[in-house]
């Protein structure tokens, strides 16, 4: 079942995307751009998978052992990482705006204008 | 902040955590490049112990990083990060080539060494922009 | 030090920006003149970066020692080096205007604005001198995260701006690593010139026509092509002054660069690439027109300008569509060309509404009389963006009409024509406001004359003022000497 990881991606974008167009509560679309970027990762860790295949760790792999690559996962590290810095972006104006308007519904926010 | 919620149980707990999470954060800053782990998680870690202390004691903590600390933290962090950086310039190699450090003979010790100062960078960065983000979403609107 | 100019025209900023906070917890204008000194020096390594790459051709430079595909390289040639040019040009203009602005902030405030510009200035020039495609993405992140920053500073509504502006960027930038990873899988490299050479034989593969798709649509988002520009209006109206010239003037700019970057360069401009730049040229041609339509119908000022810029980036996809020789030369003199223009126009625009108050258009009234020299850069900046023959705006839309001819693209000659009509309409009713309307007697109440800008505001409009005529007149050089060395065939 090699597929099974690009299905799942596929399924998380899905969802963050119907999350981030559908969804008018501020932490929910919050929400839903975390899912599109989980997904996104788990995409570009999938490039690098070989099956039966050890981490890739120069000094610790056994003799002979193939290793998964390695790119992919530093692409990932770094996707997380900016995706941190996002989420954390994200909340803090959903934080800030909670504080001005009391509300955290999208549609009230932009009635409310000011 | 509102008044801490600390209780007997959660006093004692959190004395008996901090040490262990201290220790655990430096084992993994310097254990980085041979096992999973490194500057994030271990800036992750010290950042949480001082979140726990605010959690538990409020505003009245013994220790703490205060929320202008934690801005200069995050800065110095990366400062060291572009520091080492530019440093190999001025010793001849290209920028980030920490085999150009004049730390020792061996090119592969001293990119370890090179790699363990971005990686303190990183920790002292990573430490202060968490920091800074637990005090702006406690902090009142300014 | 020399040898390491392509590295640190990034590392002096962003190690800059780090220090900043620090810096204005000490003193605001230490920190300010620290800004400057850090922009100009920067701009001072991209000029010289240009003239160098302009005389020797491209400059490979290994960061870490680690030579590609192993490791991450900083490659100039003409293109990216001119783009670095325009970025830090605009940033050291920017920062300078920006110092009335920042008067009475508190320094932590003082401290992160400059830091967050530096922080998107350095962004910025990164994307244009890496050649390689996810140390792209990580500077594009670094700049679109610091740019979210920078327009929530603007108060309340522009917080929900930069709310919607962070999660439609975010997505943006996360089709664009989506279309990297299907570049990866299938070339497994991540090095422009690597994934060049690799990708040839692979061009029709189906991985490879998804990942163009993506890219177009990250990009599209970024640059602010027709149907996916809705968070650019709100976002450039209330962020403050300053970060919507900088941001209006080259971000843009910078997403477009890489959609040529990536289209041209590493795909070569067959295959897949071909109906990309049929719908890119389109949705340029209607946002165009869509875009020139809804400024005409805005009263605010700055959503007049933002619709503007709609179409503006219009024009350079039109460019870039044609793909003929006319067609990218005038993509890039546009580039070039709305950079300077709408820095200007924002400038001005800013500087009104900090003098006065003032952004609805018919408030406009005997502007001239009370802001001369503003008002006077503005009428440049205009007739650029109408197209008069002496300024630049006039030599960028006659590459893009004879690019279209070349290619038979009629639609876009009449929707090029058509637009400059209706540029003139909305562009004119400012001129006639502020220097034909007379005030009636009880309007006239209000004092009049002696409030012109303070110097720093004034001299950054000015030099771009003058630099619409002087590039309009040099443009025959421009073209030859830089721009014919950016174009994606020979050359090297």
């Amino acid at each position: 079942m090699f597929e099974a990881p690009l299905l799942a991606a596929a399924g998380l974008i899905i969802i963050g995307l119907f999350a981030v167009l559908f969804k008018t509560n501020l932490i929910k679309i919050a929400i839903g751009v975390t899912l599109i970027e989980s997904g996104v990762n788990l995409f570009l860790i999938t490039t690098g998978y070989r099956k039966g295949a050890v981490a890739p760790i120069y000094t610790l792999a056994p003799e002979g052992q193939q290793m998964v690559l390695p790119t992919p996962q530093a692409l990932t590290l770094t996707a997380i990482v900016i995706g941190f810095a996002t989420t954390a972006l994200l909340l803090s104006l959903a934080v800030a705006l909670y504080k001005h308007h009391g509300t955290l519904d999208a549609r009230k926010i932009r009635r409310l204008r000011g | 902040m509102k008044p801490p919620f600390g209780s007997i149980i959660l006093d004692a707990a959190f004395r008996l955590m901090i040490p262990f999470i201290l220790l655990f954060a430096v084992y993994v800053l310097v254990h980085g490049h041979y096992s999973p782990g490194g500057g994030f998680q271990a800036g992750v870690l010290f950042a949480v112990s001082v979140i726990l202390v605010r959690l538990v004691h409020g505003r009245d903590a013994a220790w703490g990083v205060s929320r202008k600390g934690a801005v200069i933290l995050a800065c110095l962090g990366t400062f060291i990060f572009g520091g080492i950086g530019l440093l190999t310039v001025i010793f001849g190699g290209n920028v980030l080539d920490y085999g150009a450090l004049p730390l020792g003979p061996h090119e592969a010790e001293v990119r370890a060494m090179g790699t363990l100062g971005i990686e303190i960078g990183v920790t002292i960065a990573v430490m202060g922009v968490i920091l800074t983000i637990f005090y702006a979403m406690i902090g009142k609107e300014d | 030090m020399t040898e390491h100019t392509p590295a640190l025209i990034v590392l002096v900023p962003l190690v800059s920006a780090l220090l900043l906070p620090i810096l204005a917890l000490v003193s605001k204008v230490l920190a300010r003149g620290w800004t400057l000194v850090a922009l100009l020096g920067t701009h001072a390594g991209s000029v010289s970066t240009l003239i160098y790459v302009l005389a020797n051709g491209r400059w490979h430079y290994y960061l870490g020692g680690w030579a590609p595909p192993w490791g991450i390289e900083y490659v100039l040639d003409p293109l990216g080096a001119g783009m670095a040019t325009l970025v830090s040009f605009l940033a050291l203009l920017v920062a300078f205007y920006s110092g009335p602005y920042l008067k009475d902030a508190a320094p932590l405030k003082t401290g992160s604005f400059y830091a967050l510009f530096l922080l998107v200035t350095a962004g910025l020039l990164g994307m244009v001198v890496t050649g390689d495609v996810f140390n792209l993405f990580v500077f594009l992140e670094i700049s679109a995260l610091a740019t979210y920053g920078l327009v929530a500073m603007g108060g309340h509504r522009a917080t929900v701006a930069a709310f919607r502006y962070l999660i439609v960027g975010t997505i943006g930038a996360t089709f664009y690593l989506l279309g990297i990873g299907y570049l990866y899988a299938v070339t497994g490299t991540l090095n422009m010139a690597d994934l060049a050479e690799r990708i040839m034989p692979l061009l029709n593969s189906q991985a490879v026509v998804v990942a163009v798709a993506l890219i177009l649509a990250g990009f599209g988002i970024k640059m602010a092509l027709f149907p996916l520009h809705g968070w650019l209006p709100d976002t450039y109206a209330y962020a403050p002054a300053p970060v919507t010239t900088f941001i209006s003037a080259v971000m843009g700019k910078v997403a477009i660069y890489v959609l040529y970057r990536v289209f041209y360069f590493i795909l070569g401009g067959t295959g897949p690439v071909l109906p990309a730049l049929t719908v890119l040229g389109w949705a340029g041609a209607v946002g165009i027109l869509a875009g020139s339509l809804m400024a005409i119908a805005q009263r605010d000022f700055w959503r007049m300008l933002a619709y503007s810029s709609i179409a503006q980036m219009g024009y350079i996809a039109v460019g870039l569509s044609l793909g003929n020789m006319m067609g990218i030369t005038g993509a890039l003199l546009h580039i070039l060309n709305h950079a300077v223009v709408k820095g200007g126009l924002f400038m001005v625009a800013g500087g009104v509404f900090w003098r006065t108050g003032i952004r609805d258009i018919p408030s406009f009234i005997q502007m001239s009389r009370r802001m001369p020299m503003s008002m006077a850069v503005f009428v440049a900046a205009a007739l650029s963006m109408i197209g008069i023959p002496p300024t630049v705006g006039f030599f960028s839309k006659w590459y893009l009409v004879l690019a279209s001819i070349e290619a038979s693209a009629w639609p876009f000659v009449i929707v090029i024509v058509v637009s400059s009509l209706l540029n003139a309409v909305y562009f004119f009713r400012i001129i006639e406001n502020s220097y034909l309307r007379f005030r009636t007697a009880e309007e006239d109440e209000v004092a009049v004359g002696g409030t012109e800008l303070p110097a720093t505001m004034l001299v950054p409009m000015v030099v771009l003022g003058v630099a619409v005529f002087m590039l309009g007149v040099l443009s025959g050089e421009v073209v030859t000497n830089i721009i014919s060395f950016a174009l994606p065939w020979g050359t090297q």
